[in-house]
């Protein structure tokens, strides 16, 4: 579990740190947290020339809220918010989610731009920021673009960073009303990977949405089992059909013990809301 | 090779180090810190937890060059902290160790969990320590110990070390 050799950068400005990740020739990765990289690297699986060091931009720390959402540098942490250290919109939603991550001496250094970059299909906040329909602003090479969530991660481990991108940070609206919202997963001990992820919300106009983790490459909105959920006077064998339909369309390579697992879960997360 | 200072349990450290270097790595084999414990060596095993501008952290999961600049305290330095005196009495009681192995990082978590909680009772020291792994599976001792020390402290638990400046 030792890595190979990289050379290190530690630059002061997002704009000189994505200068360095987009060097001709070179297999670059950013550090933030590094509670995922440090693994890869000592693994292996993750081969690079150089290392840039971005845990130390103050301009990926901001958070604040504004008039009508939050905004979360990519650096904040995930024991940050676990311990109430950004503003709570989401009726403790964030909280819930961050304090299940891992282990506390993993969140005190895991961040949430980290987390979403390396796309990992049982991570906790790629699920949780697309329940909340959060954007992701990115600062490249060509300027800076903002993103949905949902768009931005494409596959397992597939985001659309390419060279020299960096994520500054998240913006997530504010619901108009307290969020209604359930939170279930599955695990095999308290902190261990997920192996399956459910979060379901309601708006203030009682519209349900429902978004399943970790059953797939990527987390997908559950729509036909949120459509059934907000139908009124839905009966559980209804809503049960509806979950098997949206895996039919977004999760389609699930065995029979996993559907009955992420059945259980989702119905567990709409339990939560109610 | 990458220059760094670090305040090693208190002193002022400067040393040249490879980037590849883990912080686990440095404290051991640079410094002669060997109370830290390497296990897994990729944050599973909670063994090399150290402290680190007052946060508990995997030292295998952290390059001595991130540490530059930061304060760091292992074991070795916490032999006169109160909170550490009065762990290490407890686990002597509740004889909550068997070969010792994962003995640093469960001191080190267990004051961590002192300095958040209350008299943290032992449902919540069990889930807190779901990140430190004893192969003797001696975690009832452990436990034990851990939930009799917060019971130990009068009052508020001591103010936890200053949070590191952005």
């Amino acid at each position: 579990m030792k890595s190979a050799p990289f050379d290190y950068l530690r630059p002061k400005t997002v704009a000189e740190a994505s200068v360095a990740l987009g060097r001709r020739g070179a297999n670059t990765a950013a550090i933030a947290g590094g509670q995922s990289l440090m693994p890869m690297l000592g693994l292996r699986v993750a081969l690079i020339d150089l290392l840039v060091d971005i845990s130390r931009l103050d301009d990926l720390k901001l958070v604040t809220e504004t008039l009508d959402s939050l905004w979360l540098g990519a650096l904040t942490t995930h024991a940050a918010i676990e311990d109430g250290k950004v503003p709570d919109l989401f009726n403790g939603l964030l909280r819930r989610v961050a304090g299940q991550i891992s282990y506390r001496a993993v969140r005190n250094h895991g961040t949430i731009g980290g987390s979403v970059a390396l796309a990992d299909p049982s991570a906790d906040w790629p699920c949780c920021l697309i329940a909340l329909d959060a954007t992701v602003r990115i600062a490249g090479r060509g300027g800076v673009r903002v993103e949905r969530v949902a768009d931005f991660i494409h596959d397992s481990y597939s985001t659309t960073l390419t060279t020299g991108d960096i994520i500054v940070g998240f913006d997530i609206p504010a619901p108009k009303a307290p969020l209604r919202w359930g939170f279930a997963k599955v695990a095999r001990k308290s902190g261990a990977f997920a192996h399956s992820i459910a979060i379901a919300t309601q708006a203030k106009d009682g519209a349900i949405s429902v978004v399943l983790g970790a059953a797939g490459p990527r987390p997908r909105p559950m729509t036909a089992t949120a459509n059934q959920l907000t139908a009124p006077a839905s009966s559980e064998e209804q809503v049960r059909a509806a979950i098997t339909a949206d895996f039919d369309a977004h999760f389609a390579d699930l065995d029979a013990y996993q559907k009955r697992m992420h059945t259980a879960n989702i119905l567990r997360a709409v339990r939560e809301m109610r | 090779m990458t220059a760094i200072t670090v305040e090693l349990n208190g002193v002022k450290v400067n040393d040249d180090v490879e980037p590849r270097q883990s912080l686990a790595d440095f404290l051991r084999d640079r410094c002669g810190l060997t109370a830290t414990h390497l296990g897994c060596e990729h944050g599973a095993c909670g063994a090399c937890t150290v402290v680190v501008d007052g946060l508990a952290t995997r030292s295998c999961l952290t390059l001595a060059v991130m540490a530059d600049g930061r304060a760091v305290s292992t074991l070795e330095g916490l032999r006169a902290d109160p909170l550490m005196t009065l762990l290490r009495r407890h686990f002597h009681e509740s004889h909550a160790l068997q070969c010792g192995f994962c003995t640093p990082g469960m001191l080190i978590t267990a004051r961590d969990i002192l300095q958040r909680y209350v008299h943290p009772n032992a449902e919540l020291v069990r889930h807190e320590l779901s990140g430190q792994i004893c192969r003797c599976t001696g975690y009832a001792n452990i436990v034990k110990a851990i939930v009799a020390a917060g019971q130990d402290i009068p009052h508020e638990p001591p103010a936890p070390e200053p949070a590191p400046e952005a």
